[in-house]
């Protein structure tokens, strides 16, 4: 049998329903600050990409107010998203039944998961968020600084600079449409935002969605 | 001698031009002018200028500003760059001509060309904070402006300086205010040997034929015009004795035009980018809507309670 794949604050409370928690306060808390900040970059950083959107500075006080604010959001998120990072980055993993999970796609899709192998914590779809995400937010950081003028304007030339904003506006536009993917995901999946809200699944959700994460559970913690 | 521009009247007389002639405005668009007014250009003269900085006095005085003490390095540029303050700055250049054996003493007056295609104005994310006066003059509003540096990324001149004082951005006007009511720039005014003349367009380049048909009876063979095409033209010319190499000139840009990466950053890739955000989302709508949502069932909540139970 393969390695369990729990987290340490993982559990299982027998009840009717049956009560899984899948969160510690501090990975919701993490998740938040991350959520929060990726949201605000998102719309400030639409701001200041297409005159369509120029309005929206007004959700941060105005052009100047929104370019001087969004750069320190953007540090406010990798800072966080390095703590989500280190927090699940083990079980995101890649393993041998993900692709066949992934290249079952349209099962996934239609919801039939039954026909899917079984799913610890992360399943295929989620994992690739998570790597796409630490990716991309690598990439927005270190571009991101190398167009922040307001401190380091004299460290870089212009045509570097001219490569990291088209770089910085064509991954941000990728991770949105990323985010786009993970909201879905976790509306369209039923009971599922819970596990970020409270931090808890019900046993059913866990049985459907994350069979091999519910079973180590239960072979580890009881 | 090119005629200068006359003293004009004292009296206060209204703008030539103003918000009505815009023919582009940044991040915005603009109903252009039925009547476009005359172009009107800087031409300066490098074979002329005797390096005295009198322009760079004179912008400093007309508009305002004062330039921080800087340091001596050995050359004769100063400041070192241009700067938030200092618009226009005299480059200087030893030249050494292996056709005559000549050492040239190359002094090229840096500033904003006043491009008809300006990349600063494409580039810049704030509507209005960059426009272009339809006789051919690109100024920055500063009260719209909020300090990105977009603009330093689409100008292919690197011209644009970031005040550190008020974050915005600033570069020469053309003298916006005193064009306005028939004057020439305050650079221009102080040229003491009329190496910077100011008129129309066509003028200019008339002065500039003339002028370079003199540096060629001297010996100047590629004695030309800068008014790159790759820009659109610009409203700011220079007459170079070698106009075959304008980098000679303090690194002067070669056939320049706007980066393609400024064109795909913003060009396709807004639309682009719309696009793909408004397909995803689409696609969860239509998802949602024909698939439905994906619920845990009766079933599933008693297989987990049978596999705790069973466990226990």
């Amino acid at each position: 049998m393969s390695k369990p794949e729990v987290d340490a604050g993982d559990s299982v409370h027998r009840g009717n329903p049956v009560v899984v928690d899948r969160y510690t306060a501090a990975a919701r808390v993490n998740h938040w600050i991350t959520a929060i900040s990726l949201v605000l970059l998102a719309l400030s950083g639409l701001a200041l990409f297409t005159p369509s959107l120029y309005f929206l500075t007004g959700l941060f006080g105005g052009g100047s107010t929104t370019r001087m604010l969004h750069p320190w959001i953007g540090v406010v998120l990798f800072l966080s998203f390095s703590g989500l990072f280190f927090r699940f980055f083990r079980l995101n993993l890649w393993e041998r039944t993900d692709s066949i999970w992934l290249s079952r796609l349209r099962d996934v899709l239609a919801g039939d998961e039954h026909k899917l192998p079984e799913v610890g914590k992360y399943n295929a779809g989620q994992k690739m968020v998570f790597w796409s995400m630490s990716l991309f937010i690598l990439v927005l950081i270190t571009s991101g600084v190398v167009i922040w003028d307001q401190y380091f304007a004299n460290y870089f030339t212009v045509e570097q600079k001219r490569i990291a904003v088209l770089v910085h506006s064509g991954t941000a536009i990728v991770a949105i449409c990323v985010w786009i993917v993970h909201v879905y995901a976790a509306i369209w999946v039923r009971g599922t935002i819970g596990a970020m809200t409270r931090g808890k699944v019900t046993g059913g959700w866990a049985w459907r969605h994350h069979r091999k994460w519910l079973k180590d559970l239960v072979t580890t913690k009881h | 001698m090119f005629t200068p521009v006359p003293n004009p009247t004292t009296k206060p007389i209204p703008a030539k031009f103003g918000e009505q002639d815009l023919i582009r405005r940044s991040a915005s668009s603009v109903t252009p002018p039925a009547k476009r007014q005359t172009e009107v250009a800087k031409l300066i003269d490098v074979s002329k200028c005797i390096g005295c900085k009198a322009c760079q006095v004179a912008c400093l005085e007309w508009n305002n500003l004062t330039e921080e003490v800087g340091v001596n390095v050995g050359v004769y540029d100063n400041p070192h760059d241009l700067t938030e303050n200092t618009w226009t700055l005299m480059r200087y250049t030893e030249y050494e001509n292996a056709e005559s054996g000549n050492l040239e003493w190359l002094i090229r007056k840096d500033g904003c060309m006043h491009c008809e295609d300006p990349g600063c104005l494409k580039a810049c994310p704030a509507p209005g904070a960059i426009v272009q006066y339809s006789n051919g003059i690109v100024d920055f509003v500063h009260d719209k402006c909020i300090g990105c540096g977009y603009c330093i990324k689409g100008c292919p001149f690197n011209i644009p300086r970031i005040s550190k004082a008020d974050s915005k951005a600033y570069k020469c006007t053309l003298c916006v205010d005193r064009v306005a009511v028939g004057q020439g720039p305050a650079c221009q005014k102080a040229c003491p040997t009329q190496a910077i003349v100011f008129g129309t367009k066509d003028e200019m380049k008339q002065w500039a034929d003339h002028r370079i048909k003199d540096l060629k009876s001297r010996g100047f063979t590629n004695a030309g015009l800068y008014d790159p095409p790759g820009v659109g033209g610009t409203h700011v010319m220079y007459v170079l004795q070698h106009a075959d190499k304008p980098q000679i000139y303090a690194g002067l840009a070669n056939n320049p035009s706007i980066s393609p990466i400024v064109e795909v950053w913003k060009g396709v890739s807004k639309y682009v980018g719309l696009a793909a955000i408004g397909a995803f989302a689409a696609f969860g709508f239509l998802h949602h809507a024909v698939a439905g949502a994906n619920r845990v069932t009766e079933e599933d909540e008693k297989n987990a309670e049978r596999l705790t139970e069973g466990k226990s």
